[in-house]
């Protein structure tokens, strides 16, 4: 008994010494530990999946019990639903031919609708109350990278934060540390919408830092990631505004926002295989072309510049050479004198080092 | 050797089912702590030694299944499994009290250490939010679940214990 009780304690000090040493790791080097946990990763997957197969299965039996006439109810308002929809959509499938009329007209490629994207099954939720984050079966086996945008049904659910070959994590945008770039899809101001563990019971997340000057913005308009984002696709669905207010600076105001994905029963998900290629944005092209134009002006000033030199040294080549090597000597001339003088300016130092070089152009 | 296998198979059963906790169980969008029940109940059991070894492995294959930073949990439940331990010498086979009030115990560690580690760090100060929302529903599951876990706990460390005492 005692002797195992002395065994304790050692034992307790040297774990906390490899705890420490560990947390301490993967904060210095944050992918130093990943080869060890994607392996184990790795091999756990199906065994994870199967499980999650079997609360799936469990969950739908509970589901079964359901009475028909409540079926029967929801069958009926779901038919009047789709009758709607249904006259809904074929308006929209003229204005959609339309649009496509337009933007051939206009030559605009239609850059939202055709992502590359990929199924995937959610086998892991995390390990507490905590955090929102998840894991789906499919991995770099399926193109998925890290950074992939991950959707279910008509809205964004989040992030791809680390991958192994047959799985990745996700974090979801309703995790306390998730702030996505967004923007107001009636009036294009951003916001940034951020995961609060305050807010899980109103179901809804927090929109902070919204610009909106004019007061276009209201309650009910619907808010899709911004261009401006580095790593969520443009135009993708967040949520629709349910609250907003002015800020205390009143330049900006924040709310809430209820997303547009049951975040409770996420099943199934869409990863995006494409990437948001930040470089490629439309901002940056204008500044390489910005850029692109200076340099062509430089160039031309340098050739006149240079025209000019030779002109010069064909009058007094003498004195331009004097003059490229005298600078280095009066500087060196000048840093001696401001360490002997307490406070020299820098008018005084270019007066010296113009003395300087009079003085060694004279000598030569 | 025999029972190490099995405590070893338990402790991954128990990682695999908190990080595959099905939504369908939980209530309030809250989850119970399947290892801290673990690491209680088998601290009581066998002593310091075996808790803390067992809330270390249990904790690190959290650490890796969760892909949150390695050793956070591990240390956590480490030092739950080693502290509980110190209650082997008041352990009695018919007594269900006990046990309970370890898990209770260990449970609201485990939550003040979460909000401390990885919310107060960030500035999130609304503690009692935090305990009224996450730590104390999670606190009442876990005993809830304990009271049928710790039984089954308890015969496989029976079982597994070639001397029966």
């Amino acid at each position: 008994m005692n002797k195992q009780k002395k065994s304790g304690k050692t034992l307790i000090g040297v774990v906390t010494v490899i705890c420490v040493a560990l947390i301490a790791f993967s904060i210095i080097f944050p992918e130093g530990t990943d080869p060890v946990s994607s392996v184990v990763r790795m091999a756990v997957t199906p065994l994870q999946r199967s499980m999650n197969r079997f609360g799936n299965y469990l969950s739908g039996l509970s589901g079964n019990l359901s009475s028909s006439a409540s079926l029967k109810e929801e069958n009926k308002k779901l038919q009047e639903k789709v009758d709607i929809l249904t006259a809904e959509n074929s308006k929209l499938v003229l204005d959609k031919e339309e649009l496509q009329r337009l933007q051939t007209l206009l030559d605009l490629k239609n850059e939202y609708s055709d992502y590359d994207s990929v199924g995937a099954n959610v086998i892991s939720k995390g390990s507490g109350n905590w955090y929102n984050q998840f894991t789906i079966d499919k991995g770099s086996n399926d193109g998925i990278t890290v950074d992939c945008n991950v959707m279910a049904g008509a809205g964004l659910v989040g992030i791809v934060t680390k991958v192994g070959p047959n799985w990745a994590t996700v974090r979801s945008i309703i995790d306390d540390d998730s702030n996505v770039s967004a923007m107001v899809s009636t009036t294009s101001d951003t916001c940034i919408i951020a995961g609060n563990l305050q807010l899980i019971d109103q179901g809804t997340l927090s929109l902070v830092k919204l610009m909106d000057d004019n007061d276009h913005v209201h309650v009910g308009d619907k808010v899709v990631t911004s261009n401006i984002s580095e790593k969520y696709l443009p135009g993708i669905l967040i949520g629709y505004i349910s609250e907003l207010n002015n800020d205390a600076n009143n330049l900006t105001k924040s709310g809430q926002l209820t997303p547009a994905v049951d975040f409770r029963h996420l099943q199934e998900v869409l990863v995006i295989r494409t990437l948001k290629n930040y470089v490629a944005s439309t901002d940056d092209a204008e500044k390489d072309k910005a850029e692109r134009e200076d340099s062509v002006k430089k160039a031309a000033k340098a050739q006149e510049s240079e025209a000019a030199a030779q002109n010069q040294e064909a009058s007094d080549t003498d004195l331009s050479s004097a003059d490229v090597n005298a600078p280095a000597e009066a500087t060196q001339d000048n840093g001696a004198e401001a360490d002997a003088g307490e406070d020299v300016d820098v008018e005084a130092a270019q007066e010296a080092a113009q003395a300087a070089a009079q003085a060694a152009a004279g000598g030569q | 050797m025999k029972r190490k296998l099995w405590l070893t198979i338990l402790c991954i059963v128990t990682a695999l089912l908190q990080t595959a906790w099905p939504s369908f169980l939980q209530i309030a969008s809250i989850r119970p702590n399947l290892v801290v029940i673990l690491t209680a109940s088998f601290a009581l059991m066998c002593g310091s030694r075996t808790g803390l070894l067992m809330g270390f492995g249990t904790g690190l294959l959290l650490d890796i299944f969760s892909g949150g930073t390695p050793g956070f949990y591990a240390l956590i439940y480490a030092w739950i499994g080693f502290l509980m331990g110190y209650a082997y010498r008041i352990f009695y086979d018919d007594d269900i009290k006990t046990p309970l009030l370890l898990i209770a115990g260990s449970d609201l560690i485990y939550g003040i250490y979460q909000y401390i580690g990885t919310f107060l760090l960030r500035g999130r100060i609304h503690v009692f939010f935090y305990l009224r929302r996450i730590i104390i529903p999670e606190v009442i599951y876990t005993v809830i679940l304990g009271v049928f876990v710790y039984q089954l706990n308890f015969l496989i460390n029976k079982k597994t214990t070639r001397k029966y005492f």
